[in-house]
């Protein structure tokens, strides 16, 4: 393993932060805070760990598969150690392990939260909260790709270890101009947001972080009634935004070159859609009786399915006291999650789309066993690596989940409760039902199921993989 | 610039991580899903599979913008026939690898035809540089410039030499013949010598000169300027022919070892002066009583690079002939060159080169083309031939003054009929091709030899 190159790497990384907290200083300074200084003490640590890292240009350039999933790995739990310092400078989290639940529920663009009160923190921090959304979304280790001028070309082997998906492809020849596009297009999208949130009446803060919150799929609220207290046509601008972000990037970059037909060709955003439709309308009719009329429940379902699917976590009512086929279905959808090579959390849908087709191919050998049959998906076939790593994932995810389930149990809540707030952790949505509902937090738990959650949403965010490999003696072998 | 190049093969992967570092966007085609997964996880390119000679593949690939396609399959007709899609559907340029002899004669004529914009045939390039060799076969290496006027000669500094100590300044004047040494290796080192660089036995030395004035040089320092009489070559491929042929027009004695009886007859009929023997080229007994120890050259041209390497040892323990070895595989270069068997040609760096070069020229058309790219010592050294036009901040300006960036030379001028080695005091004027020996690697305009 070339460790050298991983730690230069990482020192970047923390540099990257160490700038981006810049801005939360600045809000801080703004609304005339102290949480400034907490703000540039973190930048300064951050940069005096960082800069030495980064001075030297390792000699030993190699840099396989294996580096980039270590890197980003490691890179993400120091990225959310150190975003964690400003909640406890400032006091606002005592708990060191409460400040890194949050931290990485932000990165991992979870949205799920410790505090009971959001309201009362400074703008600052709650502005840092919804940041993390935003860099944790497209990813910090792409925002590095389209930055640094890394030559070589096995530094595609970080965006496949933070972008998620089964099959990472790049949208043009060099990773540094695909990083480029994608943020291009992540950037457009979070502004379009921003202002049509302001034609709406909504004040310059809560416009930018919610868009943050929204375009990382996040769904940290600055108000601990989420969404609810706003305007119809604000709560539908999220809902729209909220399926937008949960689209495959690479269908915007298409529609960008003018190709169309291949964008809405593409199974995944067509499936994607088609699911949403289907739940909202049978939501609709379920919850009909609880609002004064099918439009406006029609809304809220559309708003909830949106948000749960895009694993966003924004909320506009408490689903937890819908009636049980809605609460279902709610649960299902945390498990189906976005499209793959969105910034949104879950299985996604491609992995989804590649088993099923799986199964149907096994039904089908059974009846005539020497049939030899491929799976396809957008007119191409799947290579078998890709079946064969989705089955894997499949199998890892149900044990880190049942796993998870298991190690939580030991602080004696109900089964619902701790099977959804894995759920919620581990897909990166945010809120689950019971005790940490949307109108909840996760604050009940102990220091060690917190770490365990941590661990969850860490592992979910970055697809199982790259975390699990830390595990792993040959990892650290030199050869 | 965007580039397609069809054909992962050896040739196509070598050229694309050469062109990757200068910046191109590349896409890679090729027919076999792993050698393309190999190439992306290894270099920045992008990576399709699919047949290179379909319009849908080839669209994919985004022919529409790109600037230039290569087609290096293992198929001439495939080739063809995506430069061809490329011209016509594309309207890019398209540099085809075309191997087969019997298309030798009709390249000019299927380039016309097909409006591709230049052919390489690898084979055929191999040969010229071996018969080069072989008429010269004091020096390891031989590229030339100027269409062959001006030649970079690369040779190893003996002690019958006399250079031991001598000053690089020195040399014309003590030898009485315009040559520059242009670069020199010594162990692990490669340097762009000044006037006052001391010379060593056993420094690999390259230097640039032109063809009378090389003679003059190496007749002074004693070595052997004399053609070759006679070769013995090993390995009747297309190379053996193309090389034989040519051998045989300069009035050189050529026999030719081949495997297989029906390649013999076919070559007996090609080449009537020549004589074929039929055997295994690695019979002990066959070489040496086919006169090895007394042949003045041995050419090693068979499809295995062990076999051509083994060949070339045994050569060189049984005879003082001038050993030539063609190797195919890139991997090996550093081992190969640390094992003294006198010149190894690779044809597959020919080629890339070759496209280097086209690549290079093509980047600023406008400007100071490049015309042609050789790369010399392990490719740290680049010997590029500008062309040198009207704006050029380089003219008029004596060389002394120019603002040079280090490991930088200008070693040869090539003004109408005069070719010289310029001096401090030379000017660079419109019109001249003039031959920089650099460190530095990617120069595609004579400028960038300038501190900017």
């Amino acid at each position: 393993m070339n460790l050298s190159m991983v730690l230069y790497l990482i020192g970047w990384i923390l540099a990257c932060e160490g700038t981006l907290l810049l801005l939360p200083a600045i809000t801080a300074l703004l609304y005339g805070e102290t949480a400034v200084w907490s703000f540039l003490a973190t930048t300064a640590l951050c940069l005096a760990v960082g800069i030495p890292l980064v001075i030297k240009k390792p000699r030993n350039r190699v840099f396989h598969l294996k580096e980039g999933f270590v890197t980003t790995a490691l890179g993400w739990i120091l990225l959310s150690v150190m975003g964690a310092l400003p909640f406890l400078f400032t006091g606002a989290i005592s708990n060191p392990v409460d400040a890194l639940f949050e931290t990485v529920s932000g990165f991992t663009t979870t949205g799920a939260s410790i505090l009971k009160d959001v309201e009362i923190l400074p703008k600052s921090l709650l502005f840092w909260r919804s940041f993390t959304h935003w860099i944790g979304g497209m990813g910090v280790l792409v925002f590095l790709l389209s930055l640094l001028p890394l030559t070589g070309g096995s530094h595609v082997n970080l965006m496949k270890a933070e972008s998620p998906g089964p099959q990472v492809e790049k949208l043009v020849p060099k990773v540094q101009s695909t990083a480029k596009i994608l943020y291009g297009i992540y950037l457009g999208l979070t502004a379009l947001e921003v202002i049509l949130l302001l034609a709406g009446g909504m004040s310059l803060f809560d416009a930018l972080t919610t868009s943050f919150g929204t375009a990382g799929t996040g769904g940290f609220g600055i108000k601990n009634t989420s969404m609810a207290e706003y305007s119809i046509y604000l709560q539908v601008v999220v809902t729209v935004f909220m399926i937008l972000f949960g689209i495959n990037f690479n269908f915007y970059f298409l529609l960008l070159m003018g190709k169309f037909r291949k964008a809405f060709f593409s199974e995944e955003v067509r499936c994607y859609i088609g699911i949403i439709l289907i739940t909202t309308v049978i939501i609709t009719f379920n919850i009909q009786g609880m609002y004064e009329s099918l439009g406006h429940a029609f809304q809220q379902a559309a708003f909830q399915v949106g948000s749960i699917i895009t694993t966003t976590g924004f909320s506009t009512t408490d689903f937890n006291l819908w009636p049980e086929v809605s609460k279902t279905i709610l649960v299902m959808l945390m498990f189906v999650g976005a499209c793959a090579g969105s910034t949104g959390g879950g299985i996604k849908v491609s992995r989804l789309v590649i088993l099923f087709k799986s199964v149907n191919k096994e039904l089908h050998q059974i009846l005539h066993p020497r049939s030899i049959r491929k799976i396809n998906m957008d007119g191409k076939t799947v290579p078998h690596e890709v079946v064969r790593a989705t089955n894997v994932f499949m199998v890892a995810y149900v044990l880190v989940f049942s796993l998870s389930v298991l190690l939580i149990g030991f602080d004696d809540h109900d089964l619902i409760t701790n099977f959804t707030a894995v759920a919620a952790t581990l897909n990166n949505i945010g809120p689950g039902l019971e005790m940490v509902g949307p109108v909840q937090n996760f604050s009940l738990y102990s220091d060690g199921a917190t770490c365990v959650l941590i661990f969850d949403m860490l592992a979910g965010r970055l697809e199982l993989f790259p975390l699990l490999l830390l595990f792993r003696k040959d990892t650290w072998q030199k050869f | 610039m965007t580039i397609i190049i069809v054909g992962c093969g050896k040739v196509g992967v070598a050229l694309a991580r050469l062109l990757s570092v200068e910046e191109h966007n590349i896409v890679m085609i090729d027919t076999v899903a792993q050698k393309i997964q190999d190439v992306t996880e290894e270099l920045d390119v992008m990576g399709i599979v699919g047949n290179g000679s379909s319009i849908g593949v080839l669209t994919e690939a985004g022919m529409q913008d790109a600037d230039l396609l290569i087609a290096v399959t293992g198929s001439d007709e495939l080739n063809l026939l995506c430069c061809m899609f490329a011209k016509k559907a594309g309207h890019c340029h398209a540099i085809a690898r075309v191997r087969n002899p019997a298309y030798s004669h009709e390249l000019e004529f299927i380039k016309e035809q097909l409006g591709i914009s230049t052919i390489i045939n690898p084979e055929l390039a191999a040969a010229i540089e071996i018969s080069r060799l072989l008429r010269f076969p004091s020096a390891s290496k031989i590229d030339t410039f100027a269409d062959g006027k001006v030649r970079l000669i690369k040779f190893e500094i003996r002690k019958e030499h006399l250079l031991d100590g001598v000053p690089v300044q020195d040399i014309p004047g003590r030898m009485g013949c315009d040559v520059l040494v242009c670069a020199v290796e010594r162990g692990e080192n490669v340097v762009i010598p000044g006037g006052d660089f001391l010379l060593q036995t056993g420094d690999e030395v390259s230097l640039i000169a032109t063809k009378k004035n090389a003679a003059a040089f190496f007749q002074r320092i004693g070595m052997d300027i004399q053609p070759v009489k006679s070769a013995l070559i090993v390995g009747g491929g297309t190379i053996g022919y193309y090389l034989a042929k040519r051998l045989l027009e300069a009035g050189i004695h050529v026999r030719i070892v081949e495997l297989d009886p029906r390649r013999c007859e076919v070559l007996t009929e090609l080449l009537p002066k020549a004589t074929i023997l039929q055997g295994d080229g690695t019979d002990r007994r066959l070489l040496l009583q086919e006169g090895l120890p007394m042949a003045e050259a041995f050419v090693t041209l068979t499809n295995l690079d062990e076999e051509n390497i083994l060949l070339a040892l045994f050569a060189k323990k049984h005879s003082q002939a001038k050993l030539v070895t063609k190797v195919n595989r890139l991997e090996f270069d550093d081992i190969i060159e640390g094992m003294n068997i006198g010149s190894v040609v690779y044809p597959k760096y020919m080629t890339c080169d070759f496209i280097l070069q086209y690549v290079r020229a093509l980047q600023n058309e406008a400007g100071n083309n490049v015309k042609t790219l050789y790369r010399i010592l392990d490719d740290r050294v680049e010997a590029l031939e500008f062309t040198i036009h009207e704006e050029s901040p380089v003219i008029g300006v004596p060389l002394t003054d120019l603002p040079l960036k280090k490991n930088q030379l200008v070693c040869c001028i090539t003004r109408g009929d005069e070719i010289f080695i310029p001096r401090g005091g030379d000017a660079i004027q419109p019109g001249d091709t003039v031959i920089v020996v650099t460190l530095e690697q990617g120069l595609h305009d004579v400028q960038d030899i300038l501190e900017e």
